[in-house]
């Protein structure tokens, strides 16, 4: 290996490792605030490369109808609500908001010529799109059982990941797609060519997670957000509720996937079942952060991208392999550093 | 403890609107019905004590009227009737709690905490809490001291402040308290206990849970006596401070001592 | 005895199962019932055990592929060759090689509570799938064929309807031990793990080798399972041991009910035939196939997971007639004749030095819980440790059982230091324990409660549990266990669910339990919160008596009338330290007593 195919696999672990480390971040965030381990979040992310790749290509995409859809949904299991709880203008206004998004999202889609219009405006629409469905998947799947234990949330979210594969393989078809690149220029350091969506890519986490920590650091919601981490009773006594915050993590997370998923469609192909080895590496970032901690876990998530890079040049056969036994150390020092027994209640 | 019930209605209660009104309430944990059948009453400007031995269900109670618990029973608050009373929509129309565990957000700051506190507040578009904030830093001198620390590093003491400064930042117009003396050295709840009574002459109502009976009694205007999920005993808490069957039970030691200690 | 007719039922049925039955239904029955088989160890796992495995596939494939390889390679390395052919001894070192491989991972993996355990199992399931298909030996992604059938006392199972009967024969069996195991010492100690493993540490409990045991089967069964699956078929390739078919066998145990060994048939059934016809179905229904099979399937389940989370075999059992839902009592009768009593301990002189605190502090970041705490409890003597709530009591409480460590000072449990010792290991020196917040397990039987007390006092392990070998030393724990309830008075119990007791009842199956461990230091958390009057007549009388045979007792208690007319002396406590001590007498008009008690707003 010289310096030059070095650099080349350094860029590309880089770039992978950087969206690894967002998908780790959305799914710390979703477990601390939830307990759910957001197993979905992969279908996300190729919801959203392929959506694009069907605006570039010109294909038909459904995917309007499944918002749709899952808002009507929403929808009335609210009106269900509001009936049994007693009425409420607030909440009734806001159910009429939503059904407006998705009548707006319909009009749009079918009077817009997708292929047209400028890249921007595509991945706008892209996110306008899907990151409801974040939202609404908590409200309608998970809000229901919020309080069920560990293992029904679990078993939940991996039956949710099922059906959105088979959403994805209706939707999107069975072939791959790869979207046209954000810009064409490369940039040229000495002999090194940089590729300009590496750039664009490492860009847009870097200013997505320091936003992220600052909207966590900064502002009331996003420490109401963490105070429902830290202390779910606490944070329903000072009136922040466990559905807010679950749909707002959601939400969060939903735009985190389907970003990633804009932003790696120029460079892989994705398929309708790409997502789960996505966010699976994801996981592996999450799991050396230990479910907890943000900075360690954005680390263990590039480091992830980089050794999948090199064990490439090296040992192409033995990639994930190598990748996924990865945590296995990580276990371990958890393991010895675990020594009391815990009593789940 | 086989206590009659005091007969006592509610207009002996004194005067001001209510603003807390429960009546038959039950609350129940899987088979065992912890809390079966309570009336209370708490109007504005009282401060409203509810004394018992441990396991009574004084927690339990203090739960199911925030909707912390589910409960079977008519929960009236500000003159609105709660079917099934949440927690969100009561803290957002001023019931507060301050809770037997304090419940702090302990891996954050002592600021953070208090400003969550206003979160329904901020949530509404009341930017009065930054004016509450400043009430708040000067009522605990200490929390504006160590603004920036965590709040996992506090003691008891200080503890307790910041969980009463952080329900005091959602302006309740009820401030429930379960056990604010809990583990506190005597010259802080004799300060934590003068705090409520300048609140009440602010216009906070409050309603105490106490085991340090002797202090809930004189504090409070009016006082309910809880045994075994019951109200057994209620009435003014001056005429309760010397009923011999609570001087008995809940002054437990105090009964054989009286003259020691007043001596 | 109405279900024993039900069983036997079934079991006639399944042996003419193949004889009437097209070859295509028998070999979905013979899916079912490998499918079934790894279910089963699910169940045992994620049901019982509380740990949730995705890689169960992955065993699957192990056991699989080591009798593929063994049997269906031309040329085996020299080192192996003595193994060549035979599937019988290749099952028997895949046995082996999946018991090494589990008990690696488990070593890994079982310390870790919460989701660590589950998203391990997705990373090996992968890593090993992947080796399946990359190995070059192993016949990379078109895998291995021409395995030989198996061949049973001189039958060859070469046709499905033969595979079959050994392979229910087996299911059936595993089901069987399976039960047996449950309703056993070590059963109890592994139902414990799902929330009572504090207390059954505290028992004296190894809480990990009991997880390492349920692994272990769990992996044994897929890997058995893997072996028939491989002769059956005759040929092997990746597919079936991916990730995804490890989430369907999570998916089957919960379908089925995940804590029922009879829910792993269900689930496997159900799961199995659904797919069958969704296949069959979606594509007659809305045209296109396969687009609809996936998505309708993880709506179902989300649909099961929302109204039923127990699964669909509680549900059964609701529907079923009373008679068939009567819960079989495995118990061997309590109490029969020539049933030999438990080795008793030697207990310690009266008077002799049992319990001692020495400068005992405790803090928690800026709290002092407790601050040099001393205290000494003797034999035939009982000690009340007192003091308004928050005191530190608690604390302190956890210092002396060794569930917490002080941060300085030390704890003695006759003369022998607990720094660093575990509750478990405590237990095993002779201390005993209730807790303040009630922990028991609230659906097994108020007598297998009690029993898991006696749990140091048994030592017949798995595999005698498993083919019911330890019948009479169960007997001789079950009656210990009734005695010690008949002692405390819940003698008309015995065979309700401990959920079903009153609170206060409950503390006295923990002091029951306690009582089964033959402890010579009783550790009481309130035991008489929650009692009416004449039950702490009861209960002091009982501690009363207890103390005359030599029995030391600490108990922590907010009740004055219940210390003072029981204890010999009283250690008092405020702001985690002690501020008296004596004769009940004494602390009754000690100023500093009165004024803990009474102080604050005067």
């Amino acid at each position: 290996m010289n310096l030059q195919i070095a650099i080349l696999l350094g860029q590309d672990g880089i770039t992978n490792g950087a969206i690894y480390a967002l998908l780790a971040l959305s799914i710390i965030l979703v477990f601390t605030v939830t307990r759910i381990l957001l197993i979905p979040l992969g279908e996300f992310v190729t919801f959203g490369a392929l959506t694009m790749y069907a605006f570039q290509s010109g294909h038909e995409t459904s995917i309007v109808w499944l918002l749709a859809a899952m808002i009507a949904l929403d929808a009335a299991l609210d009106l269900k609500q509001l009936f049994s709880n007693g009425m409420d203008a607030r909440k009734a206004q806001w159910i009429g908001i939503k059904l407006g998004y998705a009548a707006l999202m319909v009009t749009l889609m079918h009077t817009l010529s997708l292929q047209e219009i400028p890249m921007l405006a595509q991945a706008l629409l892209t996110l306008m799109l899907l990151v409801p469905l974040g939202p609404v998947m908590y409200r309608v799947f998970f809000q229901p059982i919020a309080s069920a234990q560990p293992l029904v949330l679990l078993i939940v979210s991996i039956a949710l990941h099922v059906t959105m594969v088979g959403i994805g393989l209706l939707m999107f078809g069975p072939e791959g797609g790869r979207t046209a690149p954000f810009s064409d220029t490369a940039l040229r350091l000495g002999s090194v060519m940089l590729k300009s969506q590496t750039l664009w890519v490492i860009l847009v986490s870097v200013v997505l997670i320091v936003s992220l920590f600052l909207a966590f650091e900064r502002t009331l919601y996003g420490k109401a957000l963490r105070a429902t981490a830290v202390n779910r009773m606490g944070a329903r006594l000072m009136g922040i509720s466990p559905d807010f915050a679950g749909k707002a993590t959601f939400a969060l997370a939903a735009f985190i996937g389907v970003a990633s998923g804009i932003l790696i469609a120029p460079i892989t192909t994705l398929y309708y079942d790409s997502g789960f080895i996505i966010s699976l590496k994801g996981f592996v970032g999450a799991i050396i952060g230990g479910l907890i901690s943000y900075p360690l876990a954005a680390i263990g998530a590039v480091a992830v991208g980089l050794i999948e890079a090199f064990s490439m040049f090296w040992a192409s056969n033995y990639k994930e392999i190598i990748v996924f036994t990865l945590i296995i150390p990580f276990l371990l020092w958890r393991s010895i550093n675990s020594n009391h027994v815990e009593d789940e209640e | 403890m086989n206590a009659t019930a005091t007969q006592s209605t509610a207009h002996h209660q004194g005067s001001g609107e209510r603003l807390l009104n429960i009546s038959d309430l039950h609350v129940s944990y899987g088979m065992v019905e912890a809390v079966t059948g309570v009336d209370l009453q708490v109007r504005e400007g009282q401060i409203v004590t509810v004394i018992g031995p441990n396991g009574a269900g004084k927690t339990t109670l203090l739960s199911a009227i925030i909707g912390m618990l589910k409960s079977k029973g008519e929960v009236h608050f500000d003159g609105h009737f709660y079917k099934v009373p949440d927690v969100e929509n009561l803290v957002g129309k001023g019931l507060g709690l301050v809770p037997e565990k304090r419940e702090l957000f302990t891996s954050m700051s002592i600021e953070d905490n208090l400003l969550l506190g206003a979160f329904q507040r901020f949530r509404r578009g009341d930017r009065g809490y930054e004016t509450t904030l400043a009430e708040v830093y000067s009522l605990f001198p200490r929390l504006w001291e160590r603004r920036k620390q965590m709040s996992g590093t506090l003691s008891g003491g200080e503890r307790q402040m910041l969980a009463i400064g952080r329900a005091l930042m959602g302006k309740p117009r009820l401030l429930m308290l379960d056990e604010p003396s809990l583990g506190l050295a005597p010259l802080i709840t004799r300060e934590i206990f003068r705090i409520f009574a300048d609140l009440r002459r602010q216009g906070v109502s409050i309603l105490l849970v106490e085991q340090n009976a002797r202090a809930a009694l004189k504090v409070a205007d009016y006082a309910y006596v809880l045994e075994g999920g019951k109200v057994a005993m209620q009435g003014k808490a001056a005429d309760l401070a010397n009923d011999p069957r609570v001087i008995e039970a809940y002054l437990g030691l105090a009964s054989k001592h009286q003259e020691l200690l007043s001596s | 005895m109405k279900s024993r007719h039900v069983l036997t039922g079934f079991v006639v049925l399944l042996a003419l199962a193949p004889l009437v039955l097209p070859t295509f239904q028998v070999t979905l029955l013979n899916y079912i019932g490998l499918y079934a088989l790894v279910v089963l160890g699910l169940v045992l796992l994620t049901g019982v055990g509380g740990m949730t495995s995705f890689g169960q596939a992955a065993f699957v494939g192990l056991g699989s592929y080591t009798s593929a390889y063994l049997t269906a390679t031309q040329q085996l390395p020299a080192w192996l060759e003595w193994a060549a052919g035979s599937p019988w001894l290749s099952l028997l070192i895949g046995i082996l090689l999946t018991a090494t491989v589990a008990l690696l991972l488990g070593a890994l993996t079982l310390r870790l509570s919460g989701h660590y355990l589950p998203l391990g199992t997705i990373a090996w399931g992968i890593s090993l799938y992947y080796l399946f298909g990359t190995v070059k030996t192993l016949g990379g992604h078109s895998g291995i064929s021409g395995l030989p059938p198996i061949e049973l006392f001189g039958l060859e199972l070469d046709k499905g309807e033969k595979m079959f009967y050994l392979i229910w024969a087996i299911l059936l069996l595993a089901m069987l031990v399976t039960q047996n195991l449950l309703n056993s010492r070590e059963g109890r100690a592994i139902r414990a793990l799902k929330g009572g493993q504090l207390m059954a540490e505290s028992m004296g409990v190894n809480t990990f080798r009991s997880k390492m045991v349920v692994f272990l089967i769990s992996a044994l069964f897929a890997a058995i399972s893997g072996w028939l699956y491989a002769h059956n078929q005759r040929f092997v390739n990746p597919t079936p041991f991916g990730l995804s078919m490890g989430i369907d066998y999570l998916f089957m145990a919960l379908i089925g009910g995940v804590a029922n060994v009879w829910g792993a048939l269900l689930g496997a059934g159900i799961l199995t035939m659904a797919k069958q016809w969704l296949q069959d179905l979606l594509p007659w229904l809305l045209g296109d196939a396969g687009k609809y099979e996936h998505i309708v399937f993880g709506l179902l389940i989300i649909l099961i997971m929302h109204r039923t989370p127990g699964g669909l075999w509680p549900m059964l059992m609701k529907l079923a007639p009373a008679k068939l839902r009567q819960r079989k009592q495995l118990l061997p009768e309590a109490g029969a004749v020539g049933t030999p009593d438990l080795p008793r301990r030697d207990l310690p002189e009266k008077g002799e030095l049992i319990l001692q605190a020495k400068d005992v502090t405790r803090q928690f970041g800026g709290l002092v819980a407790n601050k040099e705490m001393n205290l000494e409890v003797h034999a035939g003597e009982i000690l009340a440790l007192i003091g308004p709530n928050g005191a530190g009591k608690s604390t302190m409480f956890n210092q002396l059982s060794a569930v917490d460590t002080p941060t300085s000072g030390e704890v003695l449990f006759r003369g022998q230091s607990l720094k660093g010792k575990s509750s478990r290991e405590v237990a095993t020196l002779g201390m005993s324990r209730t807790f303040q917040h009630v922990k028991l397990l609230p659906t097994m039987t108020v007598l297998e409660n009690v029993a898991i007390g006696a749990h140091l006092r048994g030592n017949k392990g798995v595999i005698s549990s498993a083919l019911h070998l330890e019948r009479l030393e169960e007997t001789s724990l079950l009656q210990e266990a009734k005695r010690q309830l008949e002692r405390v008075g819940l003698g008309d119990y015995l065979y309700e669910e401990a959920g079903s007791l009153a609170l206060g009842q409950q503390r006295i199956l923990e002091i029951a339990r306690a009582l089964c461990a033959d402890p010579c230091l009783l550790l009481l958390d309130e035991p008489a919160a929650g009692l009416r009057h004449k039950e702490k007549q009861a209960l002091a009388d009982l501690l009363s008596k207890l103390r005359s045979e030599g029995m030391a007792i600490l108990l922590v208690e907010h009740d004055m009338d219940f210390v003072m007319g029981l204890v010999d002396r009283i250690v008092v406590m405020e702001f985690g330290e002690k501020i008296a001590e004596g004769l009940p007498e004494e602390i009754q008009t000690n100023p500093a007593v009165l004024e803990a008690y009474l102080g604050g707003a005067d």
